[in-house]
């Protein structure tokens, strides 16, 4: 459905248009940054220029498209001003970043605790560089994206950091915004969050392009692509949430990289909701490294149109008594593609582990396709661990009964589909947030084309 | 297809083509003290050596006096097996100590290697012992004696399914006698290229059994690879096809649960299974090879309209078995299920699981597998379900349950599930736990051992597959899972 499904079939270009001379011109243009930053950045973008594409057959990509991922034809574009609203809830902060660029206008930081960082990397990068240091792509890949990881450690130029100091809670959430403007626009969001000991904080990360995700025959928006990653941190008994909506272009190819570190009686609790882009990678991996650490991942993903959404989590119990908990729900129209791909780890020491994964598919469409890939590696006996995979249309009988109750097929069809939402969305503290996701998804699910 | 007319060839015992052949050994001049064997071999006129070339292929053929497409056949395999990277990209990396070069790919009928039974280790006589196997099969499970006699107990069954028109003979006989009934699906259901190793069995491929169940014959007793009194049944390379014509049914079953004390390290089969158009068909595999040997086996099934093919599969021994049963469910209403247990102990890894391939409408299939992981074993479900393009209910259950016993066990999983449409259902299932402590505790309270306890609580954990199974063999199941737990725990 690209604009040119020509390029995919030739020969691809192991660079695209991330040649050396685009790098050069990109560290000029952030010579600022630290030495080290820039080392890293040298060392990435060697890695991404010699590691080959994925391809077919490959174990981590298994079930994607390979031949579609390609990175001709992109640009580093410089920043306009978006007028794009945040997301509509009372937030502690909000930053916006543009092509990569923070829109000076549009970011607001008031009334925050005394010690907490809303800032950008770049600032950071100055002014807390140790602790910058330390946690900015902290975690190596370990999902098969490898060449994507480098290529968006080589180019990410700045991106939100936000630092909770010990024992403070901010109750409303702190926004993010990552925008793509304009035709061949290459974005690198990044977001790192360190919640110290005890503390408490959300954070909303919202991705979007400039021309908002068109739905139906007309336009899909602009081609762009899109390499982001953010690295949260949950200091002992603190308590993170985060969420990510996804709202790219339709033409936009779009990879995305988390990583979390949760930390003794730390709780981290995830919700990724996937609506934009042509081909999505989500890569999420979760580290349980001290007992009593909880994560929570949640995913929601409309898939329509052509669009493919490919989803591979790693949650890793390194320690005993931790816990996690997966739901990704994928609804899935015309001939959209998904895949989900978990994988639980459980290390030889971590037991009393109780760890749970679910991947529930509903599918929409006669021609539509969702692979699951539950996925168990235990090496402790003394645990508690599930999966499991459902592929299948609406209940008849639920959609029979609301039927008898009066309510026309389609009504029920979309009412019934919005409650396979809910359970998801249920997992939310927060009522304003909840309803704030729960417009997205409804919207985007009454406009997607039928066909 | 006509049931033939000739079935002397089930009464009559296989003729030794080695005393019929003269052809010399081709690769005789290779040094042959390489073999893993540890007894001299140099006396066998018709061993293929070890190692494996083209004149191995050429040999095994002219030995066995082959049609010249069945030399083709395996010619092309063998090409196709070098060309085939060894699957270690999902894998374990284990499959690297396999020596091809060191293994002995043929050694004809009559010709197996002997022992005696004072060389028998003492912990497989006890086995045998303990599980009560009759004198006689003892011996020729231990490698004592090539041959066993099992005319006496067995001829009365083989009777009556020859009058039934059933033809049982192993792969040789079966391709030279009866190409009008085996040649077009041999090969079919599992083409050489699926994998390296059924490339590999493509190649050297000897013994086996070839079944033919005429149509609307329901074949009441269950055949056994034991009925036939070929040594070559339990070989490395065994090569096994059973069609069962429209309305048919048959039960086979392979193995045994007593040790199989081999001195090969390498066993490759591959089971193809023909069910045509309301057929059915049941496979039973016990599988207890000794823990030195890599266990790499294909098998799959197609299922025509409205047939049902069921593989119910139990590993017990092995370094290591990969084996992945499959259906697939070509007409409409075919059924494909698979009962998998896997007991994997202290050096073993049991990577077993299953496919089901629906390629046509309200085909169903269902998975339940359990495994047990003790001491350091480690058992691994993979399975594959596809529904692909277009096709409306159908049905898919999976369940799998790990059971592991010590706390460093290991257990993974790893299904793949594909789904097409809004038509068809999918579910999958899957959990890991350990045996409860408090139903041990209860159990020693009321006087039994913790080694009991803990077999009665594994026994409880698979009782309803192994129930599934024939009662002799779930009775020798129960002792064998029995002595499997008595060093587990203490």
């Amino acid at each position: 459905m690209s604009a040119s499904p020509s390029a995919a079939a030739t020969a691809k270009s192991p660079l695209g248009a991330f040649t050396p001379e685009l790098f050069a011109s990109h560290l000029a243009s952030v010579a600022a940054l630290p030495a080290w930053w820039l080392d890293r950045k040298r060392a990435a973008y060697e890695k991404f220029a010699a590691l080959p594409f994925p391809k077919r057959g490959d174990e981590a990509w298994r079930f994607s498209s390979t031949a579609t991922l390609t990175l001709d034809d992109f640009a580093l574009l410089s920043a306009t001003n978006v007028p794009l609203a945040p997301l509509p809830v009372a937030h502690a902060a909000n930053l916006t970043f543009v092509n990569n660029t923070a829109l000076r206008g549009a970011t607001s930081v008031s009334q925050l605790p005394a010690g907490v960082i809303v800032t950008t990397l770049a600032e950071a990068a100055v002014k807390h560089a140790d602790l910058l240091k330390a946690h900015f792509m902290a975690q190596p890949p370990k999902l098969g994206s490898d060449k994507f990881a480098a290529l968006h450690t080589a180019f990410v130029g700045d991106g939100a950091f936000i630092y909770v100091p010990r024992g403070i809670e901010i109750p409303a959430p702190i926004l993010v915004q990552h925008i793509a403007a304009g035709a061949g626009a290459a974005v690198f969001p990044h977001t790192l969050v360190i919640a110290e000991e005890n503390s408490k904080v959300t954070v909303v990360d919202t991705f979007a392009s400039d021309s908002p995700p068109v739905t139906g025959h007309s336009s899909l928006g602009e081609r762009q692509l899109a390499v982001g990653a953010n690295d949260l941190y949950a200091a002992h008994g603190a308590q993170l949430t985060y969420i990510g909506t996804q709202a790219w272009s339709r033409d936009t190819l779009s990879f995305q990289f988390n990583s979390t570190v949760v930390r003794r009686d730390a709780r981290v609790q995830s919700l990724n909701l996937h609506l934009g882009a042509r081909q999505a990678r989500h890569e999420s991996l979760s580290q349980l490294q001290a007992p009593g650490a909880f994560s929570e991942m949640l995913a929601l993903t409309v898939a329509d149109a052509r669009q493919e959404f490919d989803q591979r989590t790693l949650q890793i119990h390194q320690a005993p008594n931790t816990k996690s908990d997966l739901l990704y729900k994928n609804a899935l129209r015309d001939q959209a593609k998904t895949i989900f791909s978990g994988l639980i780890v459980v290390d030889p020491d971590a037991q009393k582990t109780d760890a749970y994964q679910s991947n529930r598919n509903l599918m929409l469409s006669e021609e539509a396709e969702a692979s699951s890939l539950p996925g168990l590696e235990i090496q402790a006996n003394d645990v508690r661990c599930t999966h499991g995979a459902t592929s299948s249309r609406i209940d008849p009988e639920q959609e029979f009964y609301l039927q008898s109750r009066g309510i026309a097929k389609s009504a029920a069809d979309e009412l019934l589909t919005f409650g396979f939402f809910e359970e998801v969305l249920n997992r939310l503290a927060s009522d304003e947030l909840h309803e704030a996701l729960r417009v997205l998804i409804q919207t985007q699910f009454k406009q997607g084309p039928r066909d | 297809m006509n049931p033939p007319t000739d079935l002397d060839t089930l009464a009559t015992p296989e003729l030794d083509e080695a005393a019929l052949n003269p052809t010399p050994n081709p690769v005789a001049g290779i040094d042959q003290t390489k073999g893993d064997f540890s007894y001299p071999v140099a006396q066998y006129a018709f061993d293929a050596g070890t190692g494996l070339t083209e004149d191995t292929v050429r040999y095994i053929s002219s030995v066995k006096k082959e049609a010249p497409w069945i030399l083709d056949f395996r010619l092309k395999a063998l090409k196709t097996f070098w060309d085939k990277p060894m699957p270690t990209h999902w894998a374990t990396k284990d499959l690297e100590a396999i020596d091809f070069s060191k293994i002995r790919y043929y050694l004809s009928q009559g010709q197996k290697p002997k022992r005696t039974w004072e060389e028998v280790p003492d912990d497989i006589k006890k086995t045998f012992e303990r599980l009560g196997i009759p004198e006689q099969e003892r011996k020729f499970l231990a490698g004592v004696e090539a041959q066993f006699d099992s005319e006496a107990a067995y001829s009365n069954i083989k009777d009556v399914v020859a009058k039934q028109g059933v033809i049982f003979v192993n792969s040789t006989e079966g391709l030279r006698e009866h190409p009008e009934i085996f040649r077009q699906w041999f090969g079919k259901v599992i083409p050489t290229g699926d994998n390296k190793f059924s490339a590999l069995n493509s190649a050297v491929f000897s013994g086996g059994s070839f079944i033919y169940v005429p149509k609307g014959v329901k074949v009441a007793q269950p055949l056994q690879a034991y009925f036939r009194i070929n040594a070559e049944n339990f070989g490395q390379f065994e090569r096994t096809l059973i069609i069962c014509d429209e309305g048919a049914e048959v039960v086979y079953m392979e193995g045994c649960t007593a040790p199989k004390f081999s001195t090969s390290t390498l066993h490759s089969a591959v089971v193809e299974l023909v069910a045509l158009k309301g057929a059915k068909i049941q496979y039973i595999t016990v599988q207890n090879w000794a823990n030195n040997v890599f266990n790499l086996v294909t098998k799959r099934g197609l299922a025509h309209e409205e047939a049902e093919i069921k593989w119910i599969d139990c590993n017990i021994g092995s370094r290591l078995t990969m084996k992945y049963p499959g259906v697939i469910l070509k007409g409409r209403k075919a059924r494909g299920e698979v009962i998998s247990i896997a007991l994997a102990n202290d050096g073993q890894h049991q990577d077993t699981g299953a496919k089901m391939i629906h390629a046509a409408d309200e085909t169903t299939s269902n998975i339940v597998a359990k495994s047990i992981s003790v001491g350091q074993g480690r058992s691994t479900y993979r399975g594959v379900v596809h529904i692909p393009k277009h096709l409306k209910g159908c049905k898919n259950n999976t369940e799998c349950d790990a059971l592991l016993i010590n706390s460093n066990s290991r257990t993974d999983t790893y299904p793949a599930i594909t789904v097409r449409g809004d038509r068809n259902y999918v579910q999958h299932e899957a959990s890991v736990s350990k045996v409860n402590e408090e139903m041990i505790f209860y159990m020693q309270q009321r006087g039994l051992t913790e080694g009991q306890a803990m077999s009665l609580a594994v026994n409880g954990f698979i009782n309803d597959l192994a129930r599934q199974f024939p009662m002799e063999y779930s009775v020798e199941l129960k002792r064998l899972i029995d002595l499997e737990m008595e060093g587990s725990v203490g």
